[in-house]
């Protein structure tokens, strides 16, 4: 079984890497590259845990091959922080709002509301839960995460006036 | 939950593919938006020798229309055409409209992305959204061989659940859908535990109306009933040469139950099923009909 070399910019980094063809795009950026916070839930496409923008958009990293990121840019969650390492505005909404408990879905939940913030900064409740509606938390009820979403949305209009 | 070994194949092109599959003598797999192999990969449900990417073949992507001639012709969705894609197409919205209703049913944003209007159909749960809208829209579909390209319609080409007409050395190349004449009216109604999950029973309706308001198209499909999506045609042949309301449809539909035969899983029993197929039946009809409008 022959490996495969890749290049992909992973959080504005270029990387390239030889991978089996059998290794998960999750898989590859926990082990891999050494990212965890893109987090492991079901391993098959229910959860949402694993969630990352592959060029802009979201998808399960778990749904994906390794292989098939080449070429790509892929932000993680990592990548959602400010330059200097400190929590970006969506993950300090979250901090601020109570987003989260035990944390597990989080990653996932940050990775789908960066991608419905992006192209809309107003979104209704509707619109916030059909963003999310692919990420399972079992902790929280969700009323929190969709608060958290909110007051993000909130500080990116003022940001933006 | 990780993949056995695979050899794995980028390909460039149609032709590359049909011969993968052709000599990979029914170990070799192809690799769309992955939403549902993977998964199966993971759980070693499927182990195959060869998986073939069809993601860079440009030539399996996109929707346009085909073989238009004085407003006839048909919508052609390449197989690995994503289902966000598909939603957002305004050909898909203006020509068939019950399709990009039924694909806002179809899981979340993060499948949808990956997730292509080939693979739904390639897998055919039968109680998937892709597939009955395209039943209920009288489409074909092609598949290629080395041997050359087939079509069939889609009423021959699902044979059970998980199971197609589809031979193991070929490639689900496009859907095609016919252009209908006048403005039709489409509804597409689903019951599932939440939104973006499998659908327990969906239900998907086209009606037209002719200018003296008389139904002159109806069409008619259940899912999650059966083994593979439905056709209703003895309520069909009823609604169509009348004149109808909500009064009209919800008197023919007594035959429903006889057209399907539901089974039962963790989710529902067979009884429910067939309660609310009729009820979704009723439901999608009505807002085909409010669309189609005399
Ligand atoms: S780990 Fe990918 S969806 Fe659960
Ligand atoms: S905070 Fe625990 S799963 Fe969401």
């Amino acid at each position: 079984m022959n490996n495969f070399d890749i290049r992909a910019t992973i959080n504005d980094v270029p990387h390239r890497a030889s991978v089996e063809p059998r290794l998960s795009l999750l898989d590859f950026l926990r082990d891999d590259i050494g990212l965890g916070g893109t987090h492991m839930g079901c391993e098959h496409g229910v959860c949402g845990a694993c969630s990352v923008l592959l060029d802009g958009v979201p998808i399960r990293a778990c749904l994906m091959l390794a292989v098939q990121a080449d070429g790509c840019r892929i932000t993680t969650v990592e990548g959602l922080c400010n330059d200097d390492g400190t929590p970006g505005l969506l993950q300090d909404a979250f901090i601020e709002a109570h987003g989260m408990q035990c944390g597990y879905c989080t990653p996932g939940m940050l990775i789908s509301a960066q991608a419905l913030l992006a192209e809309n900064d107003e979104p209704t409740l509707a619109e916030i839960k059909d963003a999310i509606g692919g990420n399972l938390c079992r902790c929280t009820g969700y009323v929190q995460i969709i608060e958290s979403i909110q007051l993000a949305a909130r500080r990116l209009r003022e940001a933006a006036r | 939950m990780k993949p056995a070994k695979f050899e794995y194949l980028r390909a460039e092109s149609i032709d590359q593919v049909v011969q993968a599959l052709d000599q990979g003598d029914g170990e070799t797999i192809v690799l769309a938006g992955g939403q549902t192999l993977m998964p199966m990969l993971a759980m070693r449900l499927a182990r195959p020798a060869m998986v073939v990417d069809i993601n860079h073949v440009a030539e399996l992507s996109g929707v346009e229309i085909l073989n238009e001639v004085e407003g006839d012709g048909e919508l052609v969705i390449m197989a690995c055409t994503r289902q966000a894609e598909a939603l957002a197409s305004p050909l898909i919205q203006e020509h068939a409209p019950l399709l990009s209703k039924a694909i806002a049913f179809v899981g979340h944003r993060q499948t949808r992305n990956r997730g292509t209007v080939g693979g739904s159909l390639a897998h055919a749960d039968p109680a998937s959204e892709i597939p009955l809208a395209a039943l209920a829209l009288d489409a074909w579909v092609s598949l290629r061989s080395v041997a050359g390209t087939r079509r069939l319609p889609l009423a021959d080409y699902f044979h059970g659940p998980m199971m197609t007409a589809r031979a193991e050395n070929e490639i689900l190349l496009s859907l095609h859908i016919p252009r209908a004449p006048g403005t039709r009216g489409a509804g597409f109604h689903e019951v599932s535990e939440r939104r973006g999950d499998f659908a327990v029973v969906a239900a998907a309706a086209v009606i037209g109306v002719d200018e003296r308001g008389v139904c002159d198209h109806a069409a008619l499909a259940i899912g999650g009933a059966d083994g593979r999506p439905r056709r209703i045609g003895a309520v069909e042949d009823k609604l169509r040469g009348q004149r109808l309301d909500s009064v009209a449809i919800a008197g023919q539909l007594s035959e429903i139950g006889a057209a399907l035969a539901p089974g039962a899983d963790q989710h529902a029993g067979a009884a429910y099923r067939l309660r609310v197929a009729r009820v979704l039946a009723e439901r999608a009809l009505l807002e085909a009909l409010a669309e189609a409008g005399p």
